[in-house]
């Protein structure tokens, strides 16, 4: 069963004046269809204003369909029974990791969500331990979140959304308020939850180089999904990235220059090693 | 020289358990017209240098000297220093406030004192120089996009027609298009008008694409100051401190370690396109 099933989605954020009427829609998201199966790590790409935040919201019963349908899990998110059940098994992390945090101390804000699920204050205690081990934070468990760095706090954000045993993560650009040591530590903490604990993850971003080794990558353009396929796939498509205001890493771009310009190398390079290669084969 | 930093310390919480040494004998010139990037990893004291640089946060030894004079001299006018050492904070549209976006960015020239006529042409020409049209002046700050309320917030700071322009993570959260265009503006001003530019970012694609010259901060410590290919080439040292390169520089070291006789200066996808072009073909 798919973990995640979107279906004709569309979603209009209507503005009213102070009498109720309408004095615009915008159709934020147009069509879009999606399936992601349980354990797939997933990233969806696109610029300011594409959709892809509305689309996540979708995920987390946060906004519902204008048309279609989201399943989650099974459970259709229109469905208001459905909504704690959906909650907790697609947990969702946020741009900024300080309108996240709650409590004052990091183990009592990773325990806030089991806590409110009823969970024995026991099972609370052991679980915080887990989700905190898990994204290698457990030496901090007694500091103040303040204390911490972004990449920390954002770590301690993903703790709080694992000790609530969710089956799915959605996270919404988590890295674009982080540097790059804080960034490679986010992203390197959802690929071991989706390997060790066959999470699935639902990754959005805007930074090409976090999605090189998702399963599948969609891209959004203007409400709409425009390109899927794996990352070597979309990364292909320089220029059609390029028109979506989106960019590709550096070594893509330049072994699609450099293909440009006659050179044998296959498309879609995506690792400084690849290239390195391709280039040690062309004879002078 | 434009602005000169001489043995500038800084000590955070002084005498409390919390003293925090975060700026250790800084010496620093920039000329007028120089293009500079600043990195450092989060906590390496580059925004408290910054605010050194227009008065906002006052050395705890030292001396500043912006056109030749004592910043710290009772008499020197630091009022008239923040209209010429423009900073620009991170996420600036947060502190977009005014119902339209003319009414805000008129609110920096107004509070210099000039008269309407001016303060209104200064508007015009930063929202003009930052790229957003008039059909945008009477629009809420509110109903742009993230990069439209990003350009307007530096045409707040432009409209006081600043001689010094101070840039922290412009970019940050910008689709990449989004982060072309601001840069993009902003090298444009920096030639066409002269206008000196530092720029605050993690991003080393960025820095190599526009700056000439780079300062690196380390735990308070001003640790390089050289031209963009120099700090590159030092990239070991620059992972040290939780930095590095452009991903350019790795493939062509990666390629002269393979023993390709190839020039590992490159730090753009232009340069080393040429380089690896010119090796091959010889």
């Amino acid at each position: 069963m798919e973990m995640v099933k979107v279906e004709n989605l569309a979603f209009e954020y209507i503005r009213r004046d102070e009498e109720g009427n309408v004095e615009s829609i915008n159709r934020a998201i147009d069509g879009v269809n999606l399936d992601v199966k349980k354990g797939d790590f997933i990233a969806v790409l696109g610029a300011n204003g594409s959709g892809k935040s509305t689309l996540a919201k979708h995920i987390n019963a946060i906004l519902y369909p204008t048309e279609g349908t989201v399943w989650v899990n099974g459970l259709n998110t229109s469905e208001e029974q459905n909504i704690w059940e959906i909650r907790r098994s697609a947990g969702m992390v946020f741009q900024n990791p300080d309108n996240q945090i709650v409590a004052t101390v990091v183990e009592e804000d990773v325990g806030f969500g089991p806590e409110n699920l009823g969970v024995p204050t026991d099972e609370i205690w052991q679980r915080v331990e887990k989700s905190l081990e898990a994204v290698n934070m457990l030496e901090h468990r007694d500091k103040s979140p303040n204390k911490l760095s972004g990449g920390q706090k954002q770590r301690v954000a993903i703790a709080g959304i694992m000790a609530m045993k969710p089956e799915c993560i959605v996270l919404d650009e988590p890295t674009a308020m982080l540097d790059p040591d804080g960034r490679n530590d986010v992203i390197s903490t959802i690929h071991k939850l989706n390997q060790q604990d066959n999470i699935t993850v639902i990754l959005i971003t805007h930074h090409m180089s976090e999605v090189i080794n998702a399963d599948k990558v969609f891209v959004m353009n203007k409400g709409q999904v425009v390109l899927q396929g794996s990352p070597r796939e979309i990364f292909s498509e320089v220029d059609k990235l390029k028109s979506y205001r989106l960019d590709v890493p550096q070594v893509t771009e330049l072994a699609y220059e450099l293909r440009k310009a006659g050179l044998d190398i296959p498309k879609g390079i995506l690792y400084v090693e690849e290239l390195v290669e391709a280039l040690g084969k062309i004879k002078r | 020289m434009q602005i000169v930093f001489d043995n500038i310390n800084y000590v955070y919480s002084s005498g409390t358990a919390f003293e925090q040494h975060a700026l250790k004998d800084i010496n620093l010139k920039i000329s007028k017209g120089e293009f500079i990037g600043l990195i450092g990893h989060t906590g390496s004291g580059k925004s408290t240098l910054i605010q050194h640089m227009n008065g906002l946060i006052k050395a705890s030894s030292g001396g500043i000297y912006y056109e030749g004079q004592n910043i710290y001299d009772s008499n020197y006018s630091m009022r008239e220093l923040r209209s010429k050492v423009g900073l620009v904070f991170q996420y600036p549209e947060h502190q977009l406030f005014e119902t339209t976006v003319f009414k805000d960015v008129c609110f920096g020239p107004k509070n210099l004192g000039l008269d309407k006529l001016e303060v209104e042409l200064r508007a015009y020409e930063a929202l003009k120089m930052v790229g957003i049209g008039e059909d945008l002046l009477d629009a809420s700050p509110f109903e742009l996009s993230g990069g439209q309320k990003r350009r307007v917030a530096i045409a707040g700071i432009l409209a006081m027609r600043p001689e010094v322009l101070i840039l922290d993570e412009p970019t940050a959260g910008l689709d990449p298009m989004g982060r072309d265009e601001i840069l993009g503006q902003v090298a444009n001003l920096h030639k066409e008008k002269g206008l000196t530019v530092i720029l605050v970012t993690h991003s080393m694609e960025d820095v190599a694409k526009y700056v000439d010259r780079i300062l690196v901060m380390n735990k308070g410590n001003l640790v390089m100051d050289q031209e963009t290919r120099k700090v590159f080439a030092r990239y070991k040292e620059l992972e040290e401190m939780y930095l590095a390169a452009p991903q350019v520089t790795y493939i062509t070291n990666e390629l002269k370690a393979k023993g390709l006789d190839i020039n590992t200066d490159a730090t753009t996808v232009a340069e080393a396109k040429e380089d690896i072009l010119k090796y091959i073909n010889n």
